[in-house]
């Protein structure tokens, strides 16, 4: 199958005053059921969990306090998966 | 950017001084291939090993072990998710990882091509086979990959659930009617020597093994490892009452020092031999091709929900 | 917590009947794992089974202490003959592909969310606890059907087409959980059953609104099957309680 779901972060609070914890990501074809997904395989289902699920594709990322030279070229995605990254229609060798 | 020389040390030091590697970091390509390889095998693993204990949900002998059963299965299809998770923070693709294990171009853990003919069989996996995936498992969570460093753990505090429940479950076959206790020590003997192949051959044998633990992959080796699963385990099969199937097994005073494995069955099984190897492939991809519809559909709300939100705004 | 209703055949026949719903559809969700269109799917699926089960164990608990008769969860599930289960047949009725599955899912959570809730008012305190509990649950089911029949029902054609026909399958079953017979009546009379008429409307309502959303049809249907309160159950079942039952009976007294 060729259509791949869009990959998405999960941020999960655990309780209040907490604050949303980095979890892990998951591939889901839409934000509902991204959500449940997360809710099912990072929470179990705990009570009194907030969830935020976010598409991968709209994270900016940055680390001032890493030296330049130790960075990867593309430097603002956050990982370096290949459909990250827009391929211009027509171009077969990226 | 640096020279690539220049990178490689930056990307050594930061391993040797026990520091983690995480998926923006330059990494030199053998790193990156070893771990997608590593990640995505124990990934398939997981959800392979949903097989052998998915079989007898139905047939469990009382409902909280039913109950105790399907939460185990369920665990070990996060753990899939968790590890394909981490193998794609590598640029890997989870469609091409399941692609590579239908076809036989990755590998799972041998241990999950025996066949699970008794309940007994289920206590086992649960106290051998996760015992010793928990000593695999413990290191890594110290493993210079940050992504599975930090899966590793959350899956060390899942299955030490599971390693409780197979003892236990174990314990009351050893102390229970005639016909259980044979059927407890029948399974010890099947599953001992499989168990103890999971930690792969001796490191002699294994030619990765030292780029793997420069590379802080791996912090023990094979046969440390063997030897602390043996340790931990011999007392406990003692303690209810089993008996090892090893006759060379003897204490040395501070070990428990097992007889020779027989690698022979070990290789057969790795290549395909095994009695289940092709039932479990194909019950997967099974699933994976049934499955196809499915995923076609949801693909295709999603796109006619965004066009329709397009369209409205 | 004990039940303040002592020896109470009528109630332990009604709690029976929905622990004994509750038992065979999780044995038939569990029937999913290793097999669905994903593991995500896995994941959810089990834990559909999971509530339904633990909802079963607690009901059984309730249904013996009510029977006085020393029977615990185990005995019920595991020694009771076929023609002694008062499950529905809609619960029985073989997953088919993930569209019926699902369709069936939709009916049965449909239905859940209203019992539950009436059923948390119930006179028997121990029930409403359970009930109140399993509101939850339901909610979360049916959500989780929800989000399915609209993404197969408004998918491709061809999931279109399974689901519709998942739905054309298991209809003709829904009626039977609507059924109000003389034990429905008597314990309606104590404020100890939920009135199924009651429910009939608020299902209707939540079913409607999903299918409709999903661009999926209303079955149109005159077969109206019944029984399986009165033990006569569907030809699967037999098959179904001889895989679960098993290895329980081949260890008389054993423990495990």
């Amino acid at each position: 199958m060729s259509a791949q779901f869009p990959l998405w972060e999960v941020f999960v609070r655990s309780k209040r005053g907490l604050a949303h914890n980095h979890v892990g990501s998951l591939r889901a074809p839409d934000a509902e059921l991204a959500l449940r997904n997360a809710r099912d395989v990072y929470t179990r289902r705990q009570e009194g969990v907030s969830i935020w699920v976010v598409p991968a594709a709209s994270i900016v990322a940055s680390s001032p306090d890493e030296k330049d030279s130790f960075f990867d070229p593309a430097g603002d995605k956050p990982y370096r998966h290949p459909t990250f990254y827009d391929v211009p229609e027509g171009l077969t060798h990226i | 950017m640096g020279s690539e020389k220049a990178l490689e040390e930056q990307f050594q030091a930061c391993i040797d001084a026990d520091s983690r590697i995480e998926p923006r970091d330059w990494m030199p390509e053998g790193y990156r291939k070893t771990l997608i390889r590593q990640i995505a095998q124990h990934a398939h693993s997981e959800i392979i090993g949903m097989q052998p204990e998915g079989n007898w949900i139905t047939r469990a002998p009382t409902l909280r072990r039913k109950c105790i059963l399907v939460a185990k299965v369920q665990d070990e299809a996060g753990h899939g998710l968790y590890l394909y998770s981490a193998a794609e923070t590598l640029g890997a693709d989870r469609d091409d990882l399941l692609d590579m294990l239908h076809t036989g171009r990755q590998k799972y853990s041998t241990i999950f091509n025996y066949p699970t003919t008794c309940w007994a069989d289920v206590a086992a996996i649960g106290w051998l086979v996760d015992g010793a995936a928990i000593m695999n498992q413990v290191p890594l969570t110290r493993c210079s990959y940050g992504p599975y460093a930090r899966a590793m753990t959350r899956v060390c505090k899942e299955e030490s659930f599971h390693q409780r429940q197979g003892y236990e479950s174990m314990t009351a076959l050893a102390n229970g009617t005639p016909r259980q206790r044979e059927m407890a020590q029948r399974a010890l003997d099947r599953w001992w020597w499989p168990a103890l192949m999971m930690f792969g051959p001796s490191d002699s044998e294994s030619p990765n093994s030292a780029q793997s633990m420069a590379w802080g992959i791996k912090r023990f080796s094979n046969d440390e490892l063997r030897q602390r699963f043996v340790d931990a385990t011999v007392p406990q099969a003692h303690h209810i009452g089993l008996e090892v199937p090893d006759p060379a097994l003897r204490h040395d005073g501070e070990h428990w020092i097992s007889g020779e494995i027989d690698w022979a069955e070990f290789y057969a099984v790795m290549r395909g031999d095994g009695p289940c190897n092709r039932e479990r492939i194909a019950t997967r991809v099974q699933a994976h091709d049934e499955g196809a519809w499915v995923r076609t559909a949801a693909a295709a709300y999603a796109a006619k929900q965004t066009a329709r939100k397009a369209a409205a705004a | 917590m004990t039940s303040s209703l002592g020896v109470d055949l009528d109630a332990s026949r009604y709690v029976l009947r929905l622990a004994d719903d509750a038992l065979i559809l999780g044995q038939r969700l569990s029937e999913w794992a290793v097999s669905s269109p994903a593991l995500e799917e896995d994941v959810a699926l089990l834990n559909i089974a999971l509530d339904l089960l633990g909802q079963a164990r607690h009901l059984l608990t309730h249904a013996s202490e009510l029977e006085g008769r020393g029977r615990d969860e185990d005995s019920l599930a595991f020694l009771r003959d076929e023609p002694e289960f008062s499950c529905a047949l809609l619960v029985q009725v073989d997953n088919g592909d993930f569209g019926k599955t699902i369709a069936r899912q939709l009916l049965v959570s449909a239905f859940h969310v209203h019992l539950w809730r009436a059923l948390a008012r119930s006179t028997d305190e121990v029930l409403a606890a359970i009930a109140a509990k399993a509101v939850k649950e339901s909610d979360y089911h049916l959500d989780h059907a929800r989000h399915w029949t609209l993404r197969l029902g408004d998918g491709t054609n061809e999931s279109h087409a399974r689901i519709q026909s998942g739905l054309d399958a298991v209809w003709p079953y829904v009626h039977e959980l609507f059924e109000r017979d003389d034990l429905v009546e008597r314990l309606l009379e104590r404020g100890i059953a939920a009135d199924p008429e009651a429910l009939l409307p608020l299902w209707r309502q939540t079913v409607t609104e999903v299918l409709s959303e999903a661009t999926l049809d209303v079955p149109d249907v005159s077969w109206r099957p019944t029984g399986g309160r009165s033990g006569q159950h569907l030809t699967g079942f037999g098959y179904l309680l001889a895989e679960m039952q098993h290895l329980h009976r081949s260890h008389p007294g054993a423990t495990w």
